[in-house]
């Protein structure tokens, strides 16, 4: 087994490694970012349950593994895109297999006006002007050490500029599916989104094969004035993965960003969900779901920054919850001085199936303004006994009771997404985990 | 069709039915009356199969089967429907789904076809209409945000969609005003067949104008103290439980 010093040793050298592929792309002045995000890496230390933020969640089996960044594009059965895809007439596609955008399964031709699609390495060099402007801009206060070893490797993941006034029908949908093969991916995903200009992006990670692998993953979102965004993340990865994720969303004045994080798999998951105002007048809703069984683990870390005035934020993160699976969740609200009349909502609710499944739940409201609207609270329950009997005396099998109970128990939590397909898909993913 | 003998039922340790003995027959409506707390929606709840409740002595055989060995939905696809006293809601699931997976897993039970989309709305609608519910209930949450009346009337709804052998109506005239009450009594008579049977637990007579019983038993501290016909209905009606209470007390 490695140390944590160890293992930080390792990434270096990976980095050191990767840096040489990169020849003439050394020199753009992108690669900076990269230098310094290591250097921030070598600098920290991997957190232990020590740490307040990882107080519930150990990561030591992710540190016994040594995963190598992935180098190329294993053969894929069709088959497992496909399920998670979307139907290509109606979203704007992109899928990376093992980090790598492939052609093959994308479909981003004819792209609308007032919308730009790129993969983070094309990006580098054509739009170097914003991409030095916003990478990491989002990310870098932290002291998050995934982030930076994420950011260290950016290289593959997507670029989406929505320009100002353009309104994206089209939702676009970007799959990251890995071969389970012992590797490291890293996607990392910019979407700026300009002045009054519309957009809905679903991310989806997923994996196939039998080994175990590493997805460290970091979106950054800028939403602008007025702007308004649809964001749903599905993870349904192999249940022997490991997923670590950062989504950092910086929100505008007047601007609208509902997020939408699904989660269904890996074997020790940590997403990590931070928001912030920076202008009054905007609204965020966080909608959050995991559905665990066997041996899982899964971690929602999400903070709220109420820094402006007049903004809105409503949070609902539910759990369902089988075996000896875990769940954690830690909403951080921040109701700053200056920011009066914020209205600010979180709930939390878990449903354990089963008496060795857990869930480590706290709700964290910090208000420092006085003219505020707040509220909070967790839950932790079982399936209700009198309307499981309820529909077993109506002659419906036990199994199929339990399973109408979940999904309408995870439905308020989806029923807002504007996406029938996405509603569909996560409604069939729901049920061939239950059933 | 159904018959419970010397039926002892406990929860948590305490004793509440004490020695039930009942023969219902196809074609009959049974009234099971009594002051709160005999113990009567408890029966009715075992025969329904709830789990809280532990069956420490005697039997009950549904058509020759024996009963206390089915799980509850086995029971409710043999043909045993409760209308329940106090119907649960369930927020998040709709009139529809709860009814199109009931009665497609009755139906798969007794070796059936599933109902398609379009047979199953045609039979929910006209089933609608015998208790004078609205279609846009069946998009609704099951009870959810339901009056009283709504509930029970809901109650009769799902028994007339699935048709059972033994329906028992635990107080589904409580709560409800005479129209709403006249609406229910109507849709159970309606539903009335010489192959099925029905099981009518009240405390008021009242419902028993509109359905009329052929046997009606006084129960009472978990035991069925006297027996009778429609006549009995009455007399307790006009002169209470006392009497009857003091009656089986002399007896012991
Ligand atoms: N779930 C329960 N837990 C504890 N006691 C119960 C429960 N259900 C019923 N009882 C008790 O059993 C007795 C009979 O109740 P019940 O069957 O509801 O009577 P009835 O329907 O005739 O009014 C009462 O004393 C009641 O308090
Ligand atoms: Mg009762």
């Amino acid at each position: 087994m490695n140390s944590s010093v160890e293992l930080k040793e390792m990434y270096i050298k990976q980095f050191q490694s990767f840096e040489n592929t990169l020849n003439g792309e050394k020199s753009l002045p992108f690669h900076q970012i990269r230098k310094d995000a290591i250097k921030k890496f070598s600098a920290l230390n991997f957190p232990s349950v020590k740490d307040e933020e990882w107080k519930y969640t150990n990561i030591n089996p992710l540190l016994s593994k040594e995963f190598k960044p992935a180098d190329s594009i294993p053969e894929v059965d069709p088959q497992f895109i496909n399920k998670y895809l979307f139907d290509k007439k109606e979203f704007i596609t992109l899928v990376f297999i093992n980090g790598y955008f492939s052609k093959e399964f994308s479909d981003v031709d004819a792209l609308p006006k007032g919308l730009v699609i790129e993969t983070i390495c094309q990006a580098i060099k054509n739009h170097p002007d914003l991409v030095l402007r916003y990478f990491s801009k989002t990310t870098s206060s932290g002291n998050n050490i995934f982030a930076e070893l994420n950011t260290a490797f950016a290289n593959h993941g997507t670029f989406v500029h929505v320009e100002d006034n353009a309104v994206i029908e089209k939702p676009i949908q970007i799959l990251y599916i890995t071969k389970a093969d012992d590797i490291l991916v890293s996607p990392r995903n910019l979407f700026l989104v300009s002045k009054n200009a519309q957009v809905k992006i679903i991310e989806t990670y997923a994996g196939f094969g039998d080994r175990s692998y590493f997805t460290n993953q970091v979106t950054e979102f800028i939403v602008n004035d007025n702007a308004v965004v649809e964001h749903v993340r599905i993870q349904d990865e192999q249940l022997n993965a490991f997923h670590i994720s950062t989504l950092s969303v910086d929100l505008e004045k007047a601007s609208n960003f509902s997020s939408y994080n699904i989660n269904f798999g890996g074997s020790l998951v940590r997403n990590n969900v931070n928001t912030k105002f920076n202008g009054g007048f905007a609204e965020c809703r966080l909608n959050g779901l995991y559905v665990t069984q066997g041996s899982q683990f899964v971690d929602n870390h999400t903070s709220i920054d109420h820094a402006k005035p007049n903004c809105l934020s409503n949070e609902l993160y539910k759990g369902i919850l089988n075996d000896t699976s875990r769940g954690v969740f830690n909403g951080k609200v921040f109701v700053r001085q200056d920011a009066q009349k914020t209205n600010a909502y979180q709930q939390n609710k878990n449903i354990l199936l089963s008496n060795d499944a857990i869930v480590n739940t706290k709700p964290q409201l910090e208000i420092f303004a006085d003219d505020v609207k707040c509220s909070h609270g967790a839950t932790v329950g079982q399936l209700d006994k009198d309307q499981l009997f309820y529909l077993k005396a109506r002659g419906i099998q036990e199994k199929e009771a339990k399973a109408i109970l979940i999904y309408a128990f995870a439905s308020d939590v989806v029923h807002s997404i504007s996406m029938t397909q996405v509603r569909d898909h996560l409604e069939a993913l729901l049920a061939e985990k239950l059933l | 069709m159904i018959e419970i003998k010397n039926l002892h039922a406990n929860i948590d340790g305490r004793e509440i039915l004490k020695g039930i003995n009942l023969t219902v027959n196809k074609g009959e409506v049974h009234a099971i009356m009594g002051p709160n707390g005999s113990g009567k929606s408890t029966l009715a709840q075992v025969i329904a199969g709830r789990e809280d409740y532990e069956v420490t002595q005697g039997e009950i055989l549904f058509n020759g089967k024996n009963l206390l060995e089915l799980s509850t939905e086995a029971r409710a696809c043999e043909g045993i429907f409760l209308a329940f006293q106090y119907p649960v809601e369930i927020p998040g699931v709709s009139n529809t789904t709860l009814l199109k997976n009931a009665l497609n897993s009755i139906r798969k039970y007794r070796g059936e076809e599933e109902l398609d989309a379009m047979e199953f709305l045609t039979l929910v609608k006209k089933k609608m209409s015998l208790v004078e519910l609205s279609e846009d209930l069946l998009r609704r949450s099951v009870n959810e945000g339901f009056s009283g009346g709504e509930k029970k009337r809901n109650e009769i709804f799902q028994m007339a969609v699935l048709q059972p052998k033994l329906a028992i109506l635990d107080e589904t005239d409580s709560g409800l005003d005479i129209d709403a009450l006249r609406i229910v009594a109507n849709g159970v008579t309606k539903l009335k067949s010489p192959e099925n049977a029905t099981i009518v637990v009240t405390h008021y007579q009242r419902l028993l104008n509109y359905i009329v019983p052929d046997f009606v038993h006084v129960l009472y501290n978990g035991k069925i103290i006297k027996s009778g016909d429609k006549s009995l209905a009455l007399e307790l009606e006009d002169k209470g439980y006392d009497w009857v209470i003091e009656e089986a007390a002399e007896l012991v």
